[in-house]
C-alpha cells in the first residue's frame, strides 16, 4: 500500500466518528426512559384537583385535605387573626413575596395577597413547612399562626414565615370558590 | 510487598489442572494465606474483616426478609409486623438486620477513625482511602433507604426531610426532588423505588469492596508505626497470624452485637417507627438513625443566610461538605509522618475531633432550639477547622518524635521494655508484653 492511498480524513476516520456519534445519541436515547420513569406517573398527576365542602367551617375553624399527597389547610380566620395579618409591616418579612399561585409571581406578601379577593377570611395553603417539608402545627407559636416542630420555623396568621430556618412563606395553591361553600383546589 | 512472587504450588492433580486453566485457588492463596502483613498490626486493624462479615450478614438477612416483605405503602407496615409475629424466626432475622445496620456503622466508624489516627490515607494509599469513602457514601444511602421500608412515622418523615434537601438546590431542585419521590410527596412510588435501590446498593458496595481490597493488596497495609515494610522480618504471613487475630476480633464484635439483638433489640431504633406512617401528621421531634446524627446536627446548625446562600441551602451544603472533607483528607494533611503515635499535637487534635464528632451526634438528637443551636454551630466550626486548618497547618509546624528505622526495630524496642519509643509507659507497666 503506497502513501497516496491514505487520504486525510479517510474512510476509517469517517466510520470512527460516525459510529461514535451514533453510540452517543443511542446511549442518550436509551438513558432517557430510565430517568423519565422516575417522574410522577399519570395516576399521581391525575389526583391534581380536589373539591372541598367548607360549609361547616365557622370562624376559627380549619380543616385539612390531602392534595397531591400533601395536606392543604382551609382555615376560616377570626377577626383578630385577620387584623394581626393586616397589621404586619411588609419590611419585617423574611420572604417579601406572596407565594400565591393565583397571583403573579412577584406579588408582595400582603395579607390580602395571601387570600382571595372578597374572601379575605379564608386561608387556603399547602400546610408544609418550606424548610424540609414537615407539617407545621396550627395556631401555635409566637405569631398565633403556625409553628413547625421539626426545626422551629414560625409562621403568622396568613402563613408567612416569620422566624426559623424556613426560607419562604407557605405556598397558596391554585384554588377557587366554585360556590359559597365549595372550594376546588388544583 | 506489592507484587510478591507467588509461592502457591498445587499439591493434587485436580489442583494443577485447575491452576493451569483458571488460577482462582492461587489468587485466594496469595491473597489470604501467603499474603504478608506487617507484624505489628493491632486490633484496630481487624475491622476490615469485621466489615466484610457484616456486609455478608446484612445481605443474607436482607435477602431472606425480602421474601416476606411487601413494598407497598398499604402493606409495608403490616408485612413487617407479620415478619415479627408470624414468620418463623422472623423476629430474629429482622432484629439481626436492623441492629446489623447499626453495628455495620459502628465498625465503619472505628475503621475510619483508625485510618485518620494512623494516617492510613497518605501516599500511596489515597485511592484506597477514597474507595473507602465511596463505600461509606453507599452505606449511608443504603441505610437511609432501608430505614424507610418499615413505613413507620420516622421512616416517612425521615424520607421527607432528607429528600427535602434536594429542593434546596437552585433552579432544578424541585425537579430532582420529584424525580426521587416519583410524586409531590413521599408515597407509594417512593417506597417502591427505595426498596429496589436498597436491594441493589449492597451489591454495588460489594463491588467497590473488591476494588478497595485490590488497592489494599497493591500498596500493602499500613501499620501503627506508619513506617513502610522494608524487609521480610517486618511481616508475618496472613494465615495464621492475621486470620486468627481477625477471627478473634470478629467473635468479640459478634458477642456485643448478639447482646443488642437479644437484649436491647430496639435500643438503637425509635419508638415512633412503630406507628404507621401518616402523611398528615409530623412527629413532634424528627431524628434520623443514630449514625446520621452528627451530619444532621451540622445541617441544622446553619440557621443564618451566608451572602446569596439562604440558610436552607447553606445547611445542605454544610452537611454534604462535611462528608466531602473526608475525600480531601489525603491532600489536606501536609505532614510527612503518618502515624499519630509520633505526632504529639496531631494526637491531641485527633482526640478532640473524636469528642467533637460524638458531641455533634448528641446535639443532633436534641431539639434545635436554645443553647443547643449555638453549641452545634461551635461544634460544626471545629469540625471544619479540623480538616481545613488543623490538618494543613499542623503538618508544617509540628515537630514529630523520632521515628524508628523499621517496624522490626519498633517492635523489638517495645518488647525490650525500655528504650526509645515509650519509656514512660514501659516503666508504668513493665509486666505487659504487648
Amino acid at each position: 500500500m503506497s502513501a497516496t492511498d491514505i487520504q486525510d480524513p479517510n474512510r476509517r476516520d469517517f466510520l470512527y466518528v460516525a459510529t461514535g456519534m451514533a453510540a452517543v445519541v443511542g446511549a442518550g436515547a436509551v438513558a432517557w426512559p430510565f430517568i423519565d420513569q422516575m417522574r410522577p406517573d399519570a395516576s399521581t398527576l391525575a389526583l391534581a384537583s380536589v373539591e372541598v365542602d367548607v360549609s361547616s367551617l365557622t370562624p376559627g375553624m380549619s380543616l385539612v385535605v390531602k392534595w397531591r399527597g400533601k395536606p392543604v389547610v382551609v382555615r376560616n380566620r377570626t377577626e383578630q387573626e385577620m387584623k394581626d395579618g393586616e397589621a404586619v409591616n411588609l419590611a419585617e418579612l423574611k420572604d417579601p413575596l406572596a407565594r400565591n399561585a393565583n397571583l403573579p409571581a412577584d406579588a408582595p406578601a400582603t395579607d390580602a395577597n395571601r387570600t382571595m379577593p372578597g374572601k379575605e377570611a379564608w386561608i387556603v395553603m399547602v400546610q408544609v413547612c418550606t424548610h424540609l417539608g414537615c407539617i407545621p402545627l396550627g395556631q401555635e407559636g409566637e405569631f398565633g399562626g403556625w409553628f413547625c416542630p421539626c426545626h422551629g420555623s414560625v409562621y403568622d396568621t396568613s402563613g408567612r414565615v416569620r422566624g426559623g430556618p424556613a426560607p419562604e412563606n407557605m405556598s397558596v395553591p391554585v384554588f377557587q370558590f366554585i360556590s359559597d361553600t365549595k372550594i376546588r383546589i388544583g | 510487598m506489592s507484587e510478591g512472587h507467588s509461592t502457591y504450588t498445587p499439591k493434587t492433580g485436580i489442583g494443577r489442572w485447575f491452576d493451569a486453566r483458571m488460577p482462582l485457588p492461587r489468587l485466594v492463596y496469595d491473597s489470604f494465606v501467603a499474603y504478608p502483613v506487617p507484624r505489628n498490626l493491632n486490633y484496630a486493624w481487624t475491622f476490615g474483616g469485621i466489615l466484610a462479615l457484616m456486609l455478608t450478614a446484612q445481605m443474607l438477612t436482607g435477602i431472606v426478609l425480602a421474601m416476606h416483605y411487601a413494598a407497598d405503602s398499604t402493606l409495608a407496615f403490616d408485612s413487617v409486623e407479620k415478619i415479627m409475629r408470624d414468620v418463623n424466626s422472623g423476629w430474629l432475622l429482622r432484629y439481626l438486620h436492623s441492629n446489623g445496620a447499626s453495628f455495620f456503622f459502628v465498625a465503619v466508624y472505628i475503621h475510619i477513625f483508625r485510618g485518620l489516627y494512623y494516617g492510613s490515607y497518605k501516599a500511596p494509599r489515597e485511592l484506597l482511602w477514597i474507595l473507602g469513602c465511596i463505600i461509606y457514601l453507599l452505606m449511608m444511602a443504603t441505610g437511609f433507604m432501608g430505614y424507610v421500608l418499615p413505613w413507620g412515622q420516622m421512616s416517612f418523615w425521615g424520607a421527607t426531610v432528607i429528600t427535602g434537601f434536594f429542593s434546596a438546590v437552585p433552579l432544578v431542585g424541585e425537579w430532582i426532588q420529584q424525580l426521587l419521590l416519583g410524586g409531590f410527596a413521599v408515597d407509594n412510588p417512593t417506597l417502591n423505588r427505595f426498596f429496589s435501590l436498597h436491594y441493589l446498593l449492597p451489591f454495588m458496595i460489594a463491588g467497590v469492596v473488591v476494588l478497595h481490597i485490590w488497592a489494599l493488596h497493591v500498596v500493602g497495609q499500613s501499620n501503627p508505626t506508619g513506617i513502610e515494610v522494608k524487609s521480610k522480618t517486618d511481616t508475618v504471613a496472613f494465615t495464621p497470624y492475621a486470620t486468627i487475630k481477625d477471627a478473634f476480633g470478629m467473635l468479640v464484635f459478634l458477642f456485643i452485637f448478639a447482646y443488642f439483638v437479644f437484649y436491647l433489640p430496639n435500643f438503637l431504633g425509635h419508638p415512633d417507627n412503630y406507628t404507621v406512617a401518616d402523611p398528615l401528621k409530623t412527629p413532634a421531634h424528627i431524628v434520623p438513625e443514630w449514625y446520621f446524627l452528627p451530619f444532621y446536627a451540622i445541617l441544622r446548625a446553619i440557621t443564618f443566610n451566608i451572602g446569596p446562600i439562604n440558610s436552607k441551602l447553606g445547611g445542605v451544603l454544610a452537611m454534604f461538605g462535611s462528608i466531602a472533607m473526608l475525600f480531601l483528607v489525603p491532600w489536606l494533611d501536609t505532614s510527612k509522618v503518618r502515624s499519630a503515635v509520633y505526632r504529639p499535637w496531631y494526637k491531641l487534635f485527633f482526640w478532640l475531633f473524636v469528642i467533637d464528632a460524638v458531641l455533634l451526634g448528641w446535639l443532633g438528637s436534641q431539639p434545635a432550639e436554645g443553647s443547643y443551636v449555638f453549641m452545634a454551630q461551635m461544634a460544626t466550626l471545629f469540625y471544619f477547622a479540623f480538616f481545613l486548618v488543623v490538618l494543613p497547618v499542623l503538618g508544617l509546624i509540628e515537630t514529630p518524635r523520632r521515628l524508628p528505622n523499621s517496624i522490626t526495630e519498633a517492635v523489638l524496642e517495645k518488647n525490650k521494655g525500655g528504650g526509645g519509643g515509650h519509656p514512660a509507659r514501659a516503666t508504668a507497666a513493665p509486666e505487659t508484653k504487648s
